[in-house]
């Protein structure tokens, strides 16, 4: 039997707050086996935030087990969730995060800084590597505020790619972009997950978004209300060429 | 994550904010600057101080008779008539702690040149005086032991005494001068020494053989006082014990009676002097460390403020994989940085005040080692002291937290 990329049994999460105890998540199961594009939907107040927060091994589940790539990370101490991190996820975050006047090359470069056994040398390449990836090589040396909205998010799903990790953890990465952008980089998201064949999860709130992955798991209310199979997921490249060409944007990619 | 890593992190962080790094230095910059160029303002005067009494023959030893009670009568100590040939003679033998020895005798009296006199002092010594004064010669020679032996009537004179009597700049050497009615011959010009620190002129002299003085002035054996000098400085004390007693010996003093002589040194004019630039010296570093840490109290704000600022920052590094190790020396190096730049800047601009104080006002200055190695230190430290709790902090961040921080 092959290694499931992801593997959650009964998990819940609680927070005390004040005299209260409130249950975020109460009671949640599902693998994802490698090679999975899978989008978590929910609206605010269905557990989505707390969920992805322990799938990206920033917080512990309250009870539950949760193995990422087989490591259970309850046995984990703060400092062993961090490499864990560093060596198995690749965030991707709603507003980019990337650090301000730190070049594009540099931020992708970021993760591997926290990887000692990565040389100077190994680290630049793969750095490259990982824009080559997303197509901006030749912005390597931009900074951020150089970049439009699209490009950071390309740098920044780059600087996610660069530690080949074995999860793609995005939250919302197409929150802050118009539709054409966010098409891309759905489209870029795609591309990574069939070509490469890249472990993608996805947390969003859009369907439409949804519509483009192969499984969608839907919260509510800290439990999970729905899990389906897409059978057939929607492209995104050939939304991207449905879409009039409007003379404010010129394809980059 | 290896040290080259971390540099790398806390210089380029920097370098997104050079104003505030560099206002943050200013702080450090004007500590150790300060702590340099005060130290050395202060070692130079202690050193000066130093100077102008080793001029005067740091090691010199002075005995002279004492006072004391003679049926009842206090007189004074110098009517008394104690020190003769025989002490010379028995210090000469058994003092080990003692290089030069010189009997003195003084004499007032008027200095005559043709129309022209003036009152001055002539003291008869031996010629270890002027090695024991640290005395030197303008012009001529010394007398020597053989114009002791025979009483020679060779006199070195004083600025002063020159300047009342050759008021027309004429060469003294070689001249004839009268002290009292007996002629002296000018065979020497001492050269000026100015006045000592008790207000009185020490070129206002005549020095000639002690016998001259004793024989053909003042009729008398005794001396009035004995001049020595210490092998060195350290060994001062120890020569000051061995005078006293050989001379109780010589003066077959039993052990119930006191001296009827006194030692003196010079050394506790110099440790009063010492200690009070000692003192400034104290002074000017606590002034100047103050400084100092203030400086790190700066780096402290701006650090805490830094974290604050830079939260999501955190967050995110800590979200693919920085752990919080990673972040406090991240941070840590920032504040070691800082500091450390500051006080490579802070030591040259010391060296450059310092100069400018030297040159400008004269001032004597040193620059002693160990303050820019303390100073530095001491930057090194401010910098890890002041910059762990903020970075202590950075690295406690909830990453979730920080993450959303806004």
């Amino acid at each position: 039997m092959t290694k499931k990329a992801l593997e959650i049994k009964d998990l819940k999460r609680e927070f005390q707050m004040g005299s209260e105890i409130v249950r975020a998540l109460k009671g949640i199961s599902f693998t994802v086996e490698p090679g999975e594009f899978v989008t978590i939907m929910g609206s605010s107040g269905s557990g989505k935030t707390t969920l992805l927060n322990i799938l990206g091994c920033l917080d512990k589940p309250t009870i539950g087990e949760y193995f990422l790539d087989g490591v259970d990370i309850k046995k984990l101490s703060r400092d062993e969730l961090a490499q864990l991190r560093n060596h198995k996820i690749g965030f991707v975050f709603q507003s980019y995060n990337l650090l301000a006047r730190t070049s594009a090359l540099e931020n992708v470069e970021l993760p591997l800084l926290y990887n000692k056994d990565i040389s100077v040398a190994e680290r630049h390449e793969r750095a490259m590597h990982a824009l080559e990836a997303v197509k901006l090589a030749d912005r390597a040396d931009h900074l951020p505020n150089q970049l439009s909205g699209g490009q950071q998010q390309r740098v920044a799903i780059a600087r996610a790619l660069v530690n080949e990790p074995v999860m793609i953890l995005a939250d919302e990465a197409t929150g802050n972009l118009d539709s054409r952008t966010s098409y891309e980089i759905m489209a870029l998201i795609q591309e990574l997950n069939s070509k490469d064949g890249k472990t993608i999860v996805f947390v969003t709130h859009e369907p439409d978004i949804a519509a483009f992955s192969s499984r969608t798991i839907q919260l509510k209310d800290g439990i999970i209300q729905k899990d389906t199979k897409n059978e057939k997921p929607r492209s995104a490249k050939e939304m991207l060429a449905a879409l009039p060409v409007t003379e404010d944007y010129t394809l980059s990619s | 994550m290896n040290i080259f890593n971390l540099l790398r992190i806390a210089y380029r962080a920097l370098l997104r904010n050079k104003l505030r790094a560099f206002l943050t230095m200013l702080g450090i910059i004007i500590g150790v600057a300060s702590v340099i160029a005060m130290v050395a303002i202060g070692q130079g005067s202690k050193q000066s101080i130093h100077d102008q009494l080793s001029n005067m023959g740091t090691n010199m030893i002075t005995v002279q008779p004492a006072s004391n009670l003679n049926g009842g009568v206090r007189i004074a100590g110098t009517s008394f008539q104690t020190l003769t040939v025989k002490d010379i003679i028995a210090l000469k033998a058994r003092a080990k702690n003692i290089s030069e020895i010189s009997p003195a005798v003084t004499s007032r009296g008027q200095a005559i040149n043709g129309a022209l006199n003036w009152p001055t002092s002539m003291s008869g010594v031996s010629p270890e005086y002027l090695d024991i004064r640290k005395l030197t010669l303008k012009d001529g020679i010394p007398f020597t032991q053989n114009d002791v032996l025979t009483s020679a009537k060779v006199c070195l004179i004083g600025q002063t005494v020159i300047d009342n009597l050759f008021p027309n700049g004429e060469n003294p050497v070689g001249k004839v001068i009268r002290f009292g009615h007996i002629p002296f011959k000018i065979i020497g010009v001492l050269n000026p020494k100015g006045f000592n620190a008790f207000g009185q002129d020490q070129d206002d002299i005549l020095i000639a053989p002690y016998t001259t003085v004793q024989k053909r002035i003042l009729a008398t054996i005794y001396y009035s006082n004995i001049y020595a000098s210490a092998a060195s400085e350290a060994v001062t004390d120890q020569a000051v014990t061995e005078i006293t007693q050989i001379l109780r010996d010589s003066h077959r003093l039993r052990s119930s009676e006191d001296n009827d002589f006194q030692v003196r040194t010079q050394q506790e004019l110099i440790a009063t002097l010492s200690s009070t630039s000692g003192l400034l010296t104290v002074l000017l570093t606590v002034v100047a460390g103050i400084s100092l840490v203030i400086g790190g109290i700066g780096i402290m704000n701006i650090m805490y403020v830094s974290v604050t600022e830079r939260t999501k920052e955190i967050g995110l590094r800590m979200s693919i994989g920085a752990r919080g190790r990673d972040i406090l020396m991240q941070f840590l190096m920032e504040a070691i940085l800082i500091s450390i730049t500051g006080g490579v800047i802070g030591v040259l601009l010391g060296f450059l005040s310092t100069r400018i104080v030297t040159l400008t006002l004269g001032w004597p200055t040193i620059i002693s080692q160990s303050s820019v190695m303390l100073s530095f230190v001491v930057c090194a430290v401010t910098g890890i002291f002041f910059g762990y709790y903020p970075a202590q902090k950075a690295s406690r961040l909830d990453p979730i937290e920080a993450l959303r921080y806004e």
